[in-house]
């Protein structure tokens, strides 16, 4: 049994079934975080197990006992919230220090633990100032510091990143990260953002409409989708139409083509119609050696971002994005100019039929 | 030519509300002859009836407060916290006091409460304080509840409740340290207005004939000229300090200055 235990977990609230049957796993130490659009159930899985959420059925257990029944004070469970929820009246030692007393620890001992993480935090200055007198990324520093003072069993992080400006964000979730793997606890984080699970995960959980579409590695994840949903929610996909020719050989017809899919059988009969997927990463303008597959394309539209110049291609009718690495000695294709595209067989996905 | 309606309007607002504590003010200097003097002021200090009657009403007063609190606080909380649905109609309990005048509140509380009920509070005079202070109570219940409310409205309280929750906090604790002081200035100003209510009351301390600063003041006033008025300035003077306290408050407590 893993170490934080979800089985069968539901969540209704009237006629809305929020959560189905959801079900995961988690070892300890590990850094698993639930993807998902906004009202997939991903943050009602967290309050689950933080107790402020009681399940309509199912069973949550960390390390081997049950604590479905258990209040939300009882779990011993540390928990980042977006708002960063840092206690105004109190000074960010006092914050801090806010578990500890509850818990009943000596006066000495918790001066100790509140100094060990304000400096864990990189803030052990900041113990006599209030909430109000920090920034946005040193108050989400100190709820982390606070919500791991009392050594708690499992962290929660509700969207902790979300309040914040975009280099704070990737700071503050790198040092999220340092500190989790640290202290070697289990972490549940919560996000809509796939660029920051994919970047600190050790597995991803894509959750859409209550139930878990997808478990696995963020590499696995972003390469091998299960379903079309995954697919199309975690990064940037191009997607085609195709006409199965041959399925037993993996041929099929694309933008008048006819063109050889790896990984042969397509679970499908002749003339049927396929979909298959692209990253933009798998692309390339123009003919390039080991991407034997070559398309017609019309370039339709060009973004400069500084290191990578995005374009998008027109394909017989279908539009695709691809990504060139910027060259200073040459400058972005013109819209309008007619070319080609390549890509090989290999990284075509063939997504599953919705 | 707006700049000027707005400041006629100004000094004609100003004029209706401080002309007639001009003019009592004054009234309650002239009690010597020729001359102003502090005489009515020295006369109301004077009378050991005063002293009692403030204290009484004083000592009331906190009682209220310290129920009023006790009462007000964990309602609005729990209200805001898991049953926003049922606030129209906590509101409106709330307001009732300012629509039911309190003649009609006390005469319910002697046919509910008298010697022969069940709960025979009128029997004794702690009783009867009791009974005063729940009335009191029920007539500061529409400030106390509104001042707290709006106290609440300024903090987050669900995740600042989850927060403490994780930590291990208890409701008790949750209420205590992190709810309470957060809307400490809002309770004040609901305990100092609840204090303005308690010193002035008149009906409820008559009508259950308890010796509080009201009845003494309805008392002097019947008999006096001079005094009458000068304690009329003494209450201003309280409702006056009480506000400066506020705002005395408001200005000392580092993280509510933050948040205004």
């Amino acid at each position: 049994m893993a170490f934080l235990d979800l089985t069968n977990l539901e969540k209704t609230f009237g006629s809305n079934r929020v959560v189905k049957d959801f079900s995961l796993g988690i070892e300890k130490g590990e850094f698993v975080s639930l993807l998902g659009p906004s009202g997939c159930g991903k943050t009602t899985v967290l309050r689950m197990v933080a107790g402020f959420e009681t399940p309509t059925a199912g069973a949550i257990r960390i390390d081997g006992q049950e604590v479905t029944g258990q209040r939300a004070n009882q779990r011993n469970i540390g928990m980042m919230f977006q708002a960063y929820a840092l206690f105004p009246n109190m000074t960010v030692a006092d914050n801090v220090a806010f578990g500890l007393k509850v818990k009943g620890v000596p006066r000495a001992e918790r001066e100790t633990r509140v100094e060990e993480m304000l400096r864990l935090i990189g803030l052990p200055e900041m113990g006599a100032r209030f909430p109000f007198q920090l920034s946005g990324g040193q108050q989400q520093r100190v709820a982390l510091a606070r919500a791991l003072a009392p050594r708690p069993r499992v962290l929660l992080l509700d969207e902790p990143l979300s309040a914040l400006d975009a280099k704070v964000r990737v700071s503050l979730r790198n040092q999220i990260r340092e500190i989790q793997r640290e202290l070697g606890i289990t972490t549940i984080f919560v996000t809509h953002d796939q660029e920051e699970a994919m970047s600190i995960s050790d597995r991803i959980v894509v959750m859409n409409g209550g139930i878990a579409e997808q478990v696995g590695a963020p590499f696995e994840i972003y390469n091998h989708p299960n379903t079309r949903f995954v697919a199309n929610f975690v990064g940037t996909l191009n997607t085609f139409t195709a006409t199965v020719v041959a399925p037993e050989s993996g041929q099929v017809e694309v933008a008048g083509q006819v063109v050889t899919l790896a990984g042969t059988p397509i679970p499908a009969g002749k003339g049927d119609r396929v979909t298959l997927a692209l990253r933009p990463e798998a692309v390339r303008f123009g003919r390039e050696a080991g991407r034997e597959i070559v398309l017609p394309a019309t370039i339709a539209e060009v973004h400069f971002l500084g290191s990578v110049i995005r374009l998008t291609v027109n394909v017989d009718g279908t539009m695709v994005a691809l990504d060139t690495f910027n060259r200073p000695d040459q400058p972005p294709p013109p819209i309008g100019l007619a070319s080609e595209i390549s890509f090989a067989a290999a990284d075509v996905i063939l997504l599953p039929e919705a | 030519m707006k700049r000027l309606v707005a400041w006629a309007a100004l000094v004609a607002g100003c004029l209706y509300f401080l002309l007639p504590l001009v003019g009592m003010t004054e009234f309650s200097l002239k009690m010597r002859r020729g001359e102003y003097s502090f005489d009515a002021y020295a006369k109301v200090f004077e009378d050991p009836r005063f002293w009692e009657t403030f204290g009484y009403s004083l000592t009331l007063a906190a009682a209220t407060i310290v129920f009023g609190v006790l009462l007000v606080v964990p309602t609005a909380y729990w209200v805001r916290l898991k049953l926003p649905q049922a606030r129209p109609v906590i509101e409106f309990i709330t307001l009732l006091p300012l629509v039911i005048p309190a003649i009609v509140i006390v005469f319910g509380y002697i046919r509910l409460y008298n010697t022969s009920s069940v709960l025979p509070l009128t029997g004794s005079a702690f009783g009867t304080d009791i009974l005063l202070m729940m009335g009191y109570a029920t007539l500061a219940l529409p400030y106390m509840y509104r001042a707290v409310d709006t106290g609440l409205r300024t903090i987050d309280v669900a995740t600042l409740t989850e927060a403490a929750q994780s930590l291990g906090a208890g409701w008790f604790t949750i209420l205590a340290r992190i709810i309470l002081p957060n809307v400490l200035v809002a309770v004040l100003s609901g305990a100092f207005l609840t204090l303005a209510i308690v010193i002035g009351e008149f009906t409820m301390a008559a009508l259950l004939n308890r010796p509080a600063f009201g009845p003494f003041m309805q008392l002097l006033g019947a008999n006096r000229a001079y005094e009458p008025p000068a304690l009329a300035v003494i209450a201003f003077a309280i409702t006056w300090g009480c506000m400066g306290l506020i705002q005395l408050v408001t200005r000392f407590s580092k993280h509510e200055r933050a948040k205004a």
